[in-house]
């Protein structure tokens, strides 16, 4: 970590990249969100935790309006990543997703050779020139810490890496647009736990470089790599503060029911 | 006890009518064989009929079934794609997709001899004789031939294509589709680089099944292009090179077979020739599908490992 990025992680909190306010989210006629406001700091990284259907991978897809791609929403309110308007009437949803990237739940990467996963995103934005090609994906490979690795076989199938393989394949594929905002939906709940240990590893690297947003519900994980932690129970959002705080003097009673193991 | 007996009729019955089916097969595949195997010479392979078409080979109808079939699945093949891709990946899930969807179906069990009369009325007499008009060229377009015939073959087996590429495309992973997206692709450049090359194998499986719907179909061809007798090649010189003529007329074996039992001078004396015919096309249809099998395996093959 560079001592510049120490620098930062000690004002906390540091300058808001994403910046949600009174944001109210429905599919269809079910409200999922409901009017909720935070901000989450720059070059830290943000945890969102709570019961399953508490809307927290609502929430963070609706970072990089992926949520949408595949249901009917509706939404109120506003969010903006650095000084883009998400829900403005002229964003560019491109240049969003380009800015914003996702890893998700269970690694999906493309069935596809190595190289071209991570190739994959600089391909769509027009790169194709092969020295740039290799060059980005050594450098996002090396960045998802997956280099050593892979860098003998990168003409071989993807899905013939392990499932943590392919996550931090997924993660590098997810680096190559260099991102601002890098959301992760609880990138480890497909994984094993030497697995899960080095991709919590790789979140603290990456985060003297990206803004991370990371969805769990491994209450241990949030307090493991997270400088602020989220509470969401039904839809909104209970409690929203640094992690130590929320871990061991929470605000609120249905915060401590929560993180004691009382309910979810 | 009787649950158990009930249990044993019904797995003899089941085993018994397993062994029709093969039975029914293996036989008419045998009679094929039988009497058509002595038939099989060079000279039947890469001849041409002769003496009032009881003697001589059959050429002419392998390689106008060739041409037809590879005509009709350039026509059919991007059609019913780009009709698939839109119903699956942009359409969404409104009325006019649901009509556009059961009209399809419904193509699929129209007799063949309606795209005979429908190729007939709407491509030679409407399309190719407006072209003649436009075009002034005479009688040129508007009268039976190759293209005519393909491009009604080609509707005929559309909903094949449509509905095979549909179920290939919906075999892609929301994941895939979510994990491009997330990248910055376009809706289109989805299509083209995360779902495309894996429903691949799926598209060729629907191309596959077409060309061997298409390739023994005989009342669609009846009235659009296929010949009693043509005893040369539907070719003709393009800069010196002998390119497909898709406005001659050509021979095609399923036709063939049927004039030489129905409409032959003497029925009984062609008998070898129609069973040497039907082997060829049982033959070449098979050996069509199995090179479109091995395309796919070997699509499969590069996508990596197999879906789950």
């Amino acid at each position: 970590m560079s001592p510049e990025a120490r620098a930062r992680d000690a004002a906390v909190p540091a300058e808001p990249k994403v910046r949600i306010r009174n944001l109210t989210y429905a599919y269809g006629a079910k409200e999922v969100l409901h009017d909720i406001s935070m901000d989450m700091p720059e070059r830290q990284v943000t945890a969102i935790i709570g019961p399953s259907g508490c809307g927290k991978s609502t929430l963070i897809k609706s970072i990089n309006r992926i949520a949408e791609v595949v249901s009917d929403v509706s939404i109120q309110g506003t969010v903006h990543v650095g000084d883009l308007d998400v829900y403005g009437p002229d964003v560019d949803l491109v240049e969003l997703r380009r800015r914003v990237g996702m890893v998700f739940q269970k690694p999906n990467p493309f069935p596809k050779s190595i190289f071209e996963n991570a190739a994959f995103g600089p391909r769509l934005h027009g790169v194709t020139d092969r020295h740039r090609l290799r060059a980005i994906v050594e450098r996002s490979l090396r960045q998802a810490a997956l280099w050593d690795e892979v860098r003998e076989q990168l003409d071989a199938s993807a899905l013939e890496l392990s499932g943590g393989q392919q996550q931090r394949l997924c993660i590098a594929r997810a680096l190559a647009v260099e991102p601002e905002v890098v959301l992760m939906d609880e990138p480890c709940s497909a994984l094993d736990p030497i697995a899960t240990a080095r991709i919590e590893e790789l979140i603290h690297e990456l985060k003297a470089d990206y803004t991370i947003v990371i969805v769990t519900h491994n209450m241990q994980q949030a307090a493991r790599v997270s400088d602020r932690t989220a509470f969401m129970y039904l839809g909104r959002l209970v409690e929203f503060d640094r992690t130590d705080t929320v871990f061991t003097n929470p605000a609120c009673k249905e915060t401590e029911d929560y993180i004691t193991g009382r309910f979810g | 006890m009787r649950r158990g007996l009930a249990g044993l009729v019904f797995e003899s019955l089941c085993r018994g009518l397993t062994f029709v089916t093969c039975a029914a097969l293996i036989s008419i595949l045998g009679l094929i064989v039988v009497h058509g195997v002595g038939v099989i010479t060079p000279e039947f392979l890469f001849g041409t009929p002769t003496e009032g078409m009881t003697k001589g080979g059959i050429f002419p109808a392998i390689f106008g079934t060739i041409c037809i079939t590879l005509l009709m699945i350039m026509m059919a093949l991007p059609l019913g794609v780009a009709a698939a891709i839109y119903l699956v990946e942009y359409a969404g899930k409104g009325l006019g997709p649901r009509i556009i969807r059961a009209a399809v179906n419904n193509l699929a069990g129209v007799p063949s001899i309606v795209f005979g009369l429908f190729g007939l009325g709407f491509f030679i007499l409407f399309v190719g004789r407006n072209i003649d008009r436009v075009l002034q060229t005479g009688l040129l377009f508007g009268q039976p031939a190759m293209l005519w015939a393909a491009a009604t073959l080609a509707i005929l087996v559309l909903p094949v294509v449509i509905v095979s590429t549909e179920e290939a495309l919906r075999g892609v992973p929301v994941s895939h589709r979510e994990a491009a997206f997330a990248l910055g692709a376009t809706p289109w450049q989805v299509v083209r680089r995360a779902v495309l090359p894996q429903a691949y194998p799926g598209i060729l499986t629907g191309a596959i099944l077409s060309v061997s719907r298409g390739a023994g179909e005989t009342a669609p061809i009846l009235f659009t292009g296929c010949a009693y007798f043509l005893p040369r090649l539907p070719l003709t010189e393009f800069l010196g090179i002998p390119i497909i003529n898709p406005l001659d007329q050509f021979m095609e074996l399923s036709y063939h077979i049927f004039i030489m039992a129905t409409q032959s001078t003497d029925a009984q004396v062609t008998r070898p020739i129609q069973y040497g015919t039907t082997l060829v096309l049982v033959t070449l249809t098979f050996v069509l599908n199995l090179a479109a099998i091995i395309t796919r395996n070997r699509f499969r093959r590069r996508l990596g490992a197999a879906r789950p």
